[in-house]
């Protein structure tokens, strides 16, 4: 089926647009496959807005007599209104923006269309495998191997072809551990500790079951794990209860009796609907036009989500406890191991780790520990708060990580290479984008639709100069410390930068960002002459 | 001093342990105990360190004795900064005695037993009456323009004959006559008549002051009246002045069973009237007192945070005064509207509303100088009862309250919406407040003009304000630039509630002692202050060139700024130490950005040993703890 066939009215005149921090303007709308676009034809100006189709979350339609208003909601929390004369030029535009907007087949997204001509599909993709982070850390090699048990995605789907396991672990087991793990994802490495060669490896739960079931392979390769030391942590994003609940339908935990040298720690944290309700709450709190503080500190408090972010932060903090400090190493998981799993992995990473720090070095980060990892962008990212379809697999776990991070930038404004417009520019990427980096759930699906050498690359493209000025942190300092950051309720705060970023308070921090951009600059053309 | 001197009982006590408990500091040290006239001083026992605090009597807000445990006697000192120590005596007699001492030294009944009436260090006349002549209040009247052919200064309350508490020397529209102004006061609650607070120059509408009319149901006054209409005539062309009381109307309209009460819009022609709604004293100070609670709460959960948060009241009640001053900003420089401001006696909330619309109106009360000029003139020649509220003399409780506070926190509240328009940092405010607690200073002293006058201050103690000016580099920030747009013109702040946050540097200490998180603006202002002295060096060398022409020059690069911390001063969160002291004083660290949490991360706090066997009390073990062995760790334990 053609774009054209759900594209009834294509051009409208005579439209006048609102959007937040502009004023009003009339010009001509019009409708692609899968852009809005809106162009200003106001004496003197010769402004447009272009507007992936992909980044609305919802519209509402209006038509009292003989013209229409939509407004339309993003993904990126913007809200814009469109006053289009004539009725049935509203509807045929509202119907379009409703189809087109959510289209199912991945192939027929932007990104497979989006050709700039400063950019070649032929440049590099992607910015880490596990076979370069094997690479590059050369002390992993005395007791860690590289695995291309999965080199067909049979073993484990969500996984990619090549992963970091013991050495001492040869392919056959890791394929009958992969059996025992939901998934298949049997436990890999993502994170060698230099200061004391201590590691963080991720999995799912294991399948025990309501019968305890064991697998000898399974406790064999933990064992592994830990031959030298006296014992490892295995830190479980579910509550003891939960864990017990998952025995029912056939999922489990680690024993004490069968995985005697390893610990468990429970830290419970909020996934899948939760945490989508809780962000629909606070964005609807955002949005509460009353002027009653009590209402808002209400509102903010029942949508849970600094909650999320503390427990998110305190998690990871537990985790480099054990690795850092306690000098253990450890394992993570909860049910898949694609959500929690993921962001306490790459918190810990980002806290204890410095070359993770760096704008390169956090992208790298990125790209390992949630496109190569799995993590089922699609599913969780295909709505965010405006939506009024149903919920199915939606959940912003992404969203919350990047809220942590930016929390960690604002606690330690220093030490991390990268700037809260990165943060912002992710959040916009991960649910509308002209790039390929965020399609599909895992590397398999990305290859089999060729994403690699179809579409561009979204990291690369950020790392182009004049961007990776722009994102890049202008008051950076290396430093090769630890930095825990404190989770206090008064040390959280609100990400307005994303979440009140239609507003004109906003307007003002970025003001002073750049403010603070222009006086370090002219500190290094000062320093340097 | 030697009155003071006898009130102490026991001048030294020797291993005492103590705990800035207000700091996050964990782990308690143990030294020696002295108490003198002024302050009570503890200096640590460790020979590399030997840490001095000094904590000021008179900052000492309350004293609690908590039951004794084997390992000694416990007395808490809670300080009017917020901070709150733990001493741990080994007898406890030596407690009782500090107890009792500190109950009496903590207290003066006398203003000359006040540190700065009754410390006066190398006594210099010239340097004191120098210091006095810091702020000059007609300069910034002239600087506004006035008097003019609008406003004029009136004789009427020389020698305070018709306010007490008024200053000798007011401005009132042209038109009012002294009659006028005379009945006027006598028609307003202790004689506070409309006044001149501000006169915006664009607009020629003003800011004018005054207390509750004593109109009772029906009262009225023909010269009051007159002088509300010489308000407005005073504003050519305006039809129309807002009377803007900032009281409840409940509060107001209860007020006129006492025979006092608000204007009626039938008796007064071309007013038009309205409430804000800013609480009373007594609401404040019981709101405070919760937000504190919230400040030290121990581990709590974002929940529990923000429960404390909503139910303190403390946001909305700074919101009110916000939106009192945008109010009065917006009548006066979008519709060139003069603004009558008043309360019930026009000294707490009038001067909150009436300084934060300067605040927005005038860019130069956005800096350093213009700030302190803004406190002289709204709050201290205005009569605002600073002994009073802020219990510089041991007297009614009820009587204090958050005032200054409030009017703080507005203009950091406003700071941190336009980080660019202040040329002052959150130390500053923090310091002033400090200042208005400690008396280290007279500046602060007395309840209004006349009693300052009658106590002859200028003669006996210096100003506040020299100091702190001295101290400017310090308190500037380093965003501060006056040409940006952001910095001029009238600002326009959002008040809707999520732009009002916790104001952590005053509430919570937790920051102060820990090690300093990374401070973007210590860094920047090192950068500034280097940029600054290279082009300088520059400018230099090319004039070297210019003279030596032939020369090469051999550029030298001067050692980077970034990080070193030597270059940031020593930050005291205490009212500054007397200056005859020599020594390490203060009880802060230098404030030093480089160290990270985990050098000072306590050695493993022992996580729960049967995490396995018990799970859900090893998860509650461990999730109560906010990982990463925070302040919230562990109940500091005096052991």
């Amino acid at each position: 089926m053609e774009f054209s066939d759900h594209i009834k009215t294509a051009n409208v005149e005579d439209v006048v647009l609102r959007q937040p921090l502009h004023p009003p303007s009339r010009g001509t709308l019009c409708v692609t496959g899968h852009h809005l676009l809106f162009s200003d034809r106001e004496e003197g100006s010769s402004r447009q807005v272009l507007l992936l189709l992909r980044n609305i979350d919802a519209i509402e339609k209006r038509t009292p007599g003989s013209s229409g208003t939509i407004t339309i909601k993003c993904k990126d929390l913007r809200v814009l209104q469109l006053d289009i004369p004539g009725m049935e030029q509203c509807l045929n535009i509202a119907q379009s923006i409703e189809t087109l907007s959510c289209l199912d087949n991945v192939s027929e997204m932007y990104p497979f269309f989006y050709r700039p001509n400063d950019l070649s599909l032929r440049e590099q993709w992607g910015l880490s495998t596990p076979e370069k982070h094997y690479t590059q850390i050369k002390e992993l090699h005395r007791k860690w191997r590289l695995s291309s048990v999965n080199k067909t995605y049979s073993v484990c789907p969500s996984y990619p072809p090549v992963v970091i396991v013991p050495k001492g672990i040869d392919d056959e087991t890791l394929k009958k551990v992969a059996k025992f793990r939901q998934g298949g994802r049997f436990p890999v490495l993502c994170y060698y500790h230099r200061k004391n060669g201590m590691v963080i490896m991720r999995s799912s739960q294991p399948l025990t079951g309501a019968n305890k079931k064991r697998c000898k392979e399974d406790e064999l390769l933990l064992q592994v794990v830990i031959e030298d030391s006296d014992k490892g942590f295995i830190i479980d994003t579910r509550s003891g209860q939960q864990v017990q609940q998952a025995r029912m339908t056939g999922g489990g935990f680690e024993s004490k009796s069968c995985y005697s040298h390893w610990k468990r720690l429970h830290k419970q944290m909020e996934r899948g609907k939760a945490l989508q309700e809780s962000l629909i709450k606070l964005v609807e709190a955002c949005g509460d036009e009353s002027h009653n503080v009590d209402r808002w500190l209400s509102k903010l408090e029942n949508s849970k989500w600094l909650s999320h972010v503390q427990t998110a932060l305190s998690a990871a903090g537990l985790l480099v406890e054990c690795v850092e400090r306690d000098g253990h190493s450890a394992l993570v998981h909860g049910y898949e191991g694609t959500d929690c799993t993921l962001l306490i992995c790459t918190l810990a990473q980002l806290i204890m780790d410095p070359s993770c720090r760096t704008l390169e070095g956090f992208l790298a980060l990125l790209d390992r520990e949630w496109l190569q990892a799995g993590h089922p962008f699609q599913q969780r990212c295909a709505h965010s708060a405006y939506s009024h379809a149903r919920l199915q697999q939606e959940s912003p776990i992404f969203l919350l990580l990047l809220d942590c991070v930016w929390q960690l930038w604002r606690q330690f404004p220093l030490a991390l290479g990268f700037s809260e417009t990165l943060l912002l520019r992710l959040a916009n990427e991960v649910y509308a984008s002209d790039y390929g980096t965020f399609l599909c759930n895992n590397d398999q699906e990305r290859c089999a639709l060729e994403v690699k050498d179809r579409t561009h690359c979204l990291f690369q493209a950020l790392l182009r100069p004049p961007e990776r000025d722009y994102y890049s942190n202008p008051l950076y300092e290396p430093n090769e410390l630890a930095i825990w950051p404190s989770v206090h309720p008064q040390s959280l705060q609100l990400w307005r930068g994303f979440f009140l970023r239609w507003t004109q308070q906003a307007r003002h921090l970025e003001a002073v960002q750049e403010e603070i951009r222009s006086m370090v600059i002219e500190w290094h053309r000062v320093t340097q002459r | 001093m030697l009155v003071m001197m006898e009130h102490i009982r026991t001048p030294k006590v020797e291993n005492v342990r103590l705990l800035e408990r207000s700091s996050g500091q964990r782990t308690a040290a143990v030294g020696t105990l002295y108490l003198s006239a002024t302050h009570t001083i503890f200096v640590e026992n460790n020979p590399e360190t030997r840490r001095e605090t000094w904590v000021l009597h008179s900052m000492v807000c309350c004293m609690e004795r908590p039951p004794a445990t084997p390992t000694g006697s416990p007395l808490v000192l809670r300080c009017k900064d917020f901070r709150v120590f733990q001493l741990l005596f080994p007898l406890e007699r030596d407690c009782l005695e500090v107890h009792a001492s500190l109950s009496r030294l903590s207290r003066p009944v006398r203003y000359s037993e006040l540190y700065c009436l009754s410390f006066n260090p190398n006594a210099n006349k010239e340097e004191r009456e120098e210091s006095w002549s810091f702020i000059d209040l007609k300069a910034d009247y002239r600087r506004m323009g006035v008097p003019n052919n609008l406003w004029v200064a009136t004789a009427a309350n020389s020698e305070y004959r018709v306010c007490d508490t008024y200053p000798a020397e007011l401005f009132v529209p042209k038109s009012a006559t002294p009659a006028v102004v005379v009945g006027s006061a006598r028609f307003r609650s202790r004689g506070r008549f409309p006044a001149l607070s501000y006169f915006h120059q664009d607009t020629l509408a003003a800011v004018c002051r005054c207390s509750q009319p004593l109109s009772g149901f029906s009262g009225r006054c023909q010269e009051d009246e007159l002088m509300l209409q010489a308000v407005m005539k005073a504003n050519p062309g305006s039809e129309f002045i807002y009377v803007v009381d900032t009281r409840p109307k409940l509060n107001a309209m209860a007020n006129r069973a006492a025979g006092k009460g608000y204007e009626s819009e039938d008796h007064y022609s071309n007013i038009r009237l309205l409430f804000i709604g800013i609480e009373n004293i007594h609401v404040m100070r019981s709101s405070q007192q919760k937000i504190l609670d919230v400040g030290e709460m121990r581990a709590p959960s974002v929940t529990d945070f923000l429960w404390g948060l909503e139910s303190s009241g403390w946001l909305k009640h700074i919101k009110a005064v916000l939106d009192a001053g945008v109010f009065i900003a917006k009548a006066v420089a979008d519709e060139g509207v003069s603004v009558l401001v008043h309360c019930s006696d026009g000294w707490d909330r009038t001067a909150q509303a009436c300084s934060v619309a300067s605040i927005l109106l005038d860019p130069f009360y956005r800096t350093i100088r213009g700030f302190m000029v803004l406190i002289e003139r709204d709050w201290v020649s205005f009569g605002h009862k600073f002994s009073h509220r802020y219990a510089h003399l041991d007297g009614d409780p009820k009587e204090v309250s958050p005032v200054l506070d409030q009017f703080l926190e507005c203009v950091w509240q406003l700071s941190e919406q336009f980080p660019c328009a202040f040329q002052f940092n959150e130390r500053f405010l923090v310091a002033v407040h400090s200042h208005v607690y400690s008396c280290q200073y007279g500046t602060f002293l007395g309840n209004s003009e006349k009693e300052r006058r009658d106590m002859r201050l200028r003669e006996r103690s210096y100003s506040v304000w020299p100091q702190l000016w001295s101290e400017r580099s310090r308190f500037s920030n380093p965003l501060y630039k006056a040409e940006l747009s952001q910095s001029q013109g009238v600002l326009r702040p959002n008040t809707s509630p999520y732009c009002f946050k916790m104001w952590k540097g005053l509430y919570s200490h937790l920051d102060k002692a820990t090690p300093p998180r990374q401070s973007p603006a210590d860094f920047l202002s090192a950068v500034r202050e280097e940029s600054q002295q290279l082009e300088e060096e520059l400018t230099n060398q090319q004039e070297r060139l210019a003279a030596l022409t032939g020369e090469p020059i051999r550029w030298e690069k001067t050692a980077a700024a970034r990080g070193s911390s030597s270059r940031l001063p020593v930050t005291y969160s205490g009212p500054d130490p007397p200056t005859h002291c020599s020594g390490p004083i203060g009880s802060s660290e230098p404030a030093n950005q480089r160290a990270q949490r985990l050098d000072s991360a306590p050695s493993g706090s022992p996580r729960s040993p049967d995490v396995e066997d018990d799970l859900e009390s090893g998860v509650a073990d461990l999730s109560s703890r906010s990982s990463c062995g925070g302040e919230d760790s562990k109940d500091p334990e005096l052991d």
